[in-house]
């Protein structure tokens, strides 16, 4: 039997957060730096969306069904994308027309809300839905959280949102001597089966591309020694151009992957929903504390357990009945914008260099304002 | 009357209490009839010098070679202890380059070089600084003798000049104590800042102290024959704008303010966990720390720990327009300095229509009636006042009325003419 591959992009950049002062609390109710959104969305659409779709059309022309993939796009994304980068945006609508491409489910903003708030967390999923089937015209069925974010109950929750798929970390903790590489199930709904990101292959493209010289050939080499089902590659796309620029060689590894896999390898290409005709659950996935497939403790300390993190996503949520009253389309684009868990990464204290506490400063001014402003309506 | 003062820094280019004190003085003593030629490191061209001749201390050249100067150079190498806590030099280099140079006449330290650009601001090399000020102040107060009576040193920074100044020209010297060692470092004193300001006050004719809490310390903790050291309060300049002309603030709710240095002595951790008692009855007030400080990352994560980011608000470094800005936007001003020798804020607030909540242990609260008074130390007391004044109009609406009168009559030109006492005192014992 042949085995499967997927490949799984994320999409996605943050609203970038303007330095917001006391003075400006109840009176100025923007909360952008829209230079820095402009040149960031800029390189990225020329550095990565762009010559990255390029390359994936021409696979898809000289291949044909031959090479999936699968992308998911923030709905923050798709905003930035309309303002700054219509021409990325226009790419990507080609690419999924082709039909080789699957469009995937997640969070509209970003968000933590599985962790958080059910019914913000329902929303969130309904709304980014409604978005693709909008822009794309299609309607995702398999789901990836934020930041692969996944435990028992968020599976539960997800399952009864409609899912039969997700994909989420093959988190050695929770694995243990298991293979990654098979299809799981969620421990409280079986119904829900589960995709498990190899991190040691996505890693060898998000982390370690340009150090350790990663080829198709040494990629192929290390595929082969696989011998289970499906192997899922999940790798942020701003990897290919703008992690990992255009002298590192990232293009033309990703030029020559397909040519490497089906020739040398028995894996083909499939898009995640279809495994799971394909497929069969071998066991449950048992992860009763939430973890992700950030850090080398695939936890959730990079955003939140802190004071700062926790302060903040707690006033936040907070709002959360007050927004769902407002039907304010500007407080809905805000409240997205402020959900994303960029938010509270750069309230972690863990690295050094960025300042967490003006972060937290200037975003607890904006959450003011913004409770000014929801608080009104009410 | 003349006097040469020696400053620091000089509005605009403020880092504390000191540059603002002195303009007001400066101001005061003109309209008494008194001069001054103010000298300042390195002044940047944009002072407002229409009540004072500025002389920029960066654009004096010293010939060291001149026996004049050499008379200083022993003072210096007394110094020299001082000069170990630079931290580009070693004190043994330091020690080894002074006397090379006093063998050879060869001058290469950056203390000694002929033309020497003072940074002006408070840094890491502080000390060199202060003895190549001192250095020129003996040669600046030669080449002007002729113009000035007295003259006056502000803080320790300033000390060596005015002994400088003092020795060459034969003029009596007052200094002006604004805070003490003790202030600004509690029990743990750097004794090299100790022995400057205590051979400053013992040099000088008559010491002037800013409260009589800065009174005692002096006379207490650094020995001075208490008949030379004379309390002369700070005041403050009206204001030229009223309250209405700034912006409201965007918030409806009460905000609460903090405004100064966050460090140690300035007690913020007091407002802190006071602002969490209070929202505890009154959830809907807001609070803000303005300023900036070395326990400012500390405070920050007290206020994420208690869970009240969403009412207590950080502004960072104000200065000019913006403090006012933040008095007008405010509904109580509260000082919960530890230790504070005068403490001018609350007088600023107050002429903004700012009821305060000040800490006894702060000279300002000798003079000012119309405040509320608490030990700093006393959390619930703290809480107790800010939350009458949010919440009693009466008692705000009086604060208010009476505050402004009485900080109206605090006037700098009133404290600057018995500066001018002072002055006479001092060249009269000195005749």
């Amino acid at each position: 039997m042949s085995k499967s591959i997927c490949f799984y992009f994320q999409v996605h950049q943050p609203y970038k957060l303007r330095t917001y002062r006391f003075f400006d609390v109840g009176k100025r109710h923007h909360y952008y730096d829209e230079y820095q959104n402009r040149t960031i969305m800029r390189r990225c659409a020329d550095h990565c969306y762009l010559p990255m779709n390029e390359i994936l059309m021409e696979q898809i022309k000289k291949y044909g069904d031959k090479v999936k993939f699968a992308f998911y796009f923030s709905g923050i994304a798709i905003e930035l994308m309309q303002q700054y980068a219509p021409d990325a945006l226009d790419s990507f609508k080609e690419l999924v027309k082709t039909g080789n491409v699957e469009v995937l489910a997640g969070t509209y903003g970003h968000s933590l809300a599985s962790l958080q708030n059910l019914d913000v967390f329902k929303k969130q999923v309904a709304e980014h839905k409604k978005l693709m089937k909008e822009t794309f015209g299609v309607t995702p069925k398999t789901l990836v959280n934020t930041e692969l974010i996944y435990s028992n109950e968020i599976g539960n929750d997800v399952s009864e949102m409609g899912f039969n798929l997700m994909l989420t970390e093959g988190a050695k903790h929770v694995l243990g001597w298991k293979s990654p590489n098979y299809m799981y199930a969620n421990s409280i709904n079986p119904k829900l089966r589960l995709l498990l990101r190899n991190t040691s292959l996505s890693d060898d493209l998000t982390l370690r591309f340009a150090n350790d010289s990663i080829t198709t050939e040494s990629f192929v080499e290390k595929l082969n020694t696989i011998e289970d089902e499906v192997v899922n590659i999940y790798a942020d796309y701003e990897t290919f151009g703008e992690k990992f620029n255009a002298e590192t060689g990232i293009f033309d590894f990703v030029k020559h992957l397909p040519e490497a896999i089906l020739n040398n390898t028995d894996f083909e290409y499939a898009k995640p929903i279809e495994t799971l005709d394909n497929l069969q659950t071998v066991s449950i996935f048992d992860a009763p504390i939430p973890l992700s497939r950030n850090g080398e403790e695939r936890d959730l300390s990079a955003w939140m357990g802190n004071d700062l993190q926790d302060d903040a996503l707690q006033t936040l949520y907070s709002y959360a009945n007050k927004v769902k009253r407002s039907k304010d389309e500007e407080v809905t684009r805000d409240w997205n914008a402020l959900l994303d868990a960029d938010n509270f990464n750069c309230l972690c204290t863990k690295y050094s260099g960025s300042s967490p506490y003006d972060y937290y400063v200037n975003f607890m001014n904006i959450l003011t304002d913004f409770n000014e402003r929801v608080s009104k309506k009410d | 009357m003349k006097v040469l003062m020696f400053g620091w820094e000089f509005p605009p280019h403020i880092t504390g209490g000191l540059g603002t004190a002195c303009f007001g003085m400066t101001k005061g003593l003109a309209k008494n009839g008194v001069d001054v030629l103010f000298v300042v490191p390195k002044a940047h061209g944009d002072e407002d010098e229409t009540n004072v001749r500025l002389l920029n201390a960066s654009d004096v050249t010293v010939n060291i070679d001149n026996e004049k100067d050499r008379s200083y150079w022993d003072r210096v190498q007394y110094m020299e202890i001082g000069s170990n806590i630079i931290p580009y030099v070693g004190p043994e280099r330091f020690e080894r380059l002074v006397e090379e140079q006093r063998a050879t006449s060869h001058f290469q330290s950056p203390v000694f070089m002929p033309r020497y650009e003072f940074s002006g601001k408070y840094g890491a090399n502080l000390m060199e600084e202060v003895s190549r000020y001192a250095l020129i102040g003996s040669s600046l107060a030669l080449e002007h003798k002729d113009e000035f009576d007295v003259i006056h040193a502000h803080d320790w920074l300033t000390y060596s000049a005015g002994i400088a100044a003092k020795e060459t020209t034969g003029k009596p010297l007052v200094v002006h104590m604004h805070a003490t060692e003790f202030d600004r470092s509690g029990e743990n004193i750097n004794t090299l800042v100790y022995s400057i300001e205590r051979r400053g006050m013992e040099a000088a004719d008559i010491v002037i102290t800013v409260s009589d809490l800065t009174r005692k310390i002096v006379v207490e903790k650094y020995g001075i024959n208490p008949d030379k050291v004379i309390t002369v309060h700070n005041a403050v300049e009206p204001n030229d704008k009223k309250r209405s002309e700034y912006e409201t603030c965007g918030l409806k709710n009460k905000v609460v303010t903090f405004l100064g240095r966050i460090t140690y002595q300035k007690g913020p951790e007091y407002f802190v966990e006071a602002a969490h008692k209070i929202l505890q009855y009154d959830p809907t007030i807001h609070f803000v720390m303005a300023g900036t400080g070395d326990l400012l990352p500390k405070m920050i994560r007290r206020v994420a720990q208690l869970k009240m980011g969403a009412n207590f608000h950080f502004t960072g470094f104000l200065k000019g327009n913006d403090v006012d800005q933040m008095f007008a936007m405010s509904d109580v001003f509260v000082m919960p300095s530890i230790s504070e020798p005068f403490g001018i804020v609350p007088l600023e607030a107050m002429r903004l229509d700012v009821p305060c909540v000040i800490s006894k242990q702060s000279g300002v609260s000798e003079v000012v009636e119309n405040a509320l008074k608490v030990d700093f130390w006393d959390i619930n007391g703290l809480a107790d006042a800010i939350y009458g004044l949010c919440h009693y109009p009466k008692l705000s609406e009086m604060f208010k009325r009476e505050g402004k009168i009485e900080v109206d009559n605090l006037k700098w030109e009133f404290a600057s003419k018995k500066i001018k006492a002072v002055y006479e005192k001092a060249i009269e014992i000195t005749k």
